[in-house]
């Protein structure tokens, strides 16, 4: 359990808000909480806002990496937002490259990002008739 | 150059890992380390300590402030009596892990710090003392 660290539903996505210094034990809570709610909600994204955040080490680091593998499995993105300038500057000297994550600015840009996204992979849901392709930028070329 | 408010702190679970962040961010921030020389040490701090607990078991950390020719510095060191690291040269490699991290630990940690020293014997543990210099 990670009493912590609140996992909040916004629209179709998961809003992770880290706000405390979090220990190895914590993270590991949160990466198998995140899992299941990923599933029980359907969430197509989860955003990890880390504005709060005054330091990300190779530990934690290594967990943005692996929500976002894991919630890839589970048919969802992840956008990792407010990472602040000091911390980034951190990361690359650290030699973290955070591997496959995806991240954003802040709040508002990481939505944006979660919605082109899964708009994008909308078109493989039997289950959305609102769906219209005219307002995409056409991500699947369909047709030919 | 020792100072006298030299802190210990056992390093015996992850929550010692927190409170030793937040010890070496204080120190930090008593000396004026910029933003990003604060953020740069209390990572490398994190990595180290983390160090101390997976590797060596457990230990402990002295924090201190120190004086060099007018320069104020943080000087962290970790000490643990762990099995000690058997090759040092592949350890310090980026990159190379003994299991389970990313092995950017040590080479990550000296990487952020103005100097970083390494002591083990295999059989009687590690120390290591990182020192970060205010500009």
């Amino acid at each position: 359990m990670s009493p912590s660290v609140p996992i909040l539903r916004l629209a179709d996505a998961l809003l992770v808000s880290i706000q405390v210094d979090l220990q190895d034990d914590d993270v590991m809570a949160l990466q198998e909480e995140l899992a299941e709610k990923i599933v029980d909600t359907s969430a197509r994204g989860v955003i990890i806002d880390i504005s709060a955040v005054d330091i990300v080490d190779s530990f934690i680091g290594r967990m943005f990496s692996s929500i976002a593998a894991l919630s890839r499995v589970l048919d969802a993105e992840t956008v990792v937002v407010g990472m602040r300038p000091a911390v980034a500057i951190t990361l690359v000297e650290l030699g973290l490259s955070l591997d496959g994550v995806r991240t954003a600015l802040d709040l508002e840009k990481g939505l944006a990002i979660l919605a082109r996204l899964t708009r994008a992979r909308r078109p493989l849901d039997e289950d959305d008739p609102g769906y219209d392709s005219e307002d995409l930028g056409d991500p699947v070329p369909s047709g030919s | 150059m020792p100072a006298s408010d030299t802190a210990t702190l056992p390093i015996l679970t992850g929550d010692d890992v927190v409170r030793l962040r937040q010890l070496v961010r204080t120190r930090a921030l008593e000396i004026r380390l910029s933003l990003v020389d604060q953020t740069k040490l209390v990572t490398a701090a994190s990595e180290l300590a983390r160090n101390t607990l997976v590797h060596g078991g457990s230990g402990s950390a002295v924090v201190e402030t120190v004086e060099k020719g007018g320069r104020h510095g943080v000087r962290a060191a970790f000490v643990d009596s762990g099995p000690g690291i058997p090759d040092l040269d592949l350890a310090m490699t980026a990159g190379w892990t003994s299991g389970g991290g990313l092995g950017l630990g040590l080479s990550g940690a000296k990487r952020l710090v103005d100097e970083f020293d390494i002591d083990t014997e295999v059989g009687r543990g590690t120390s290591v003392t990182v020192v970060k210099w205010a500009r």
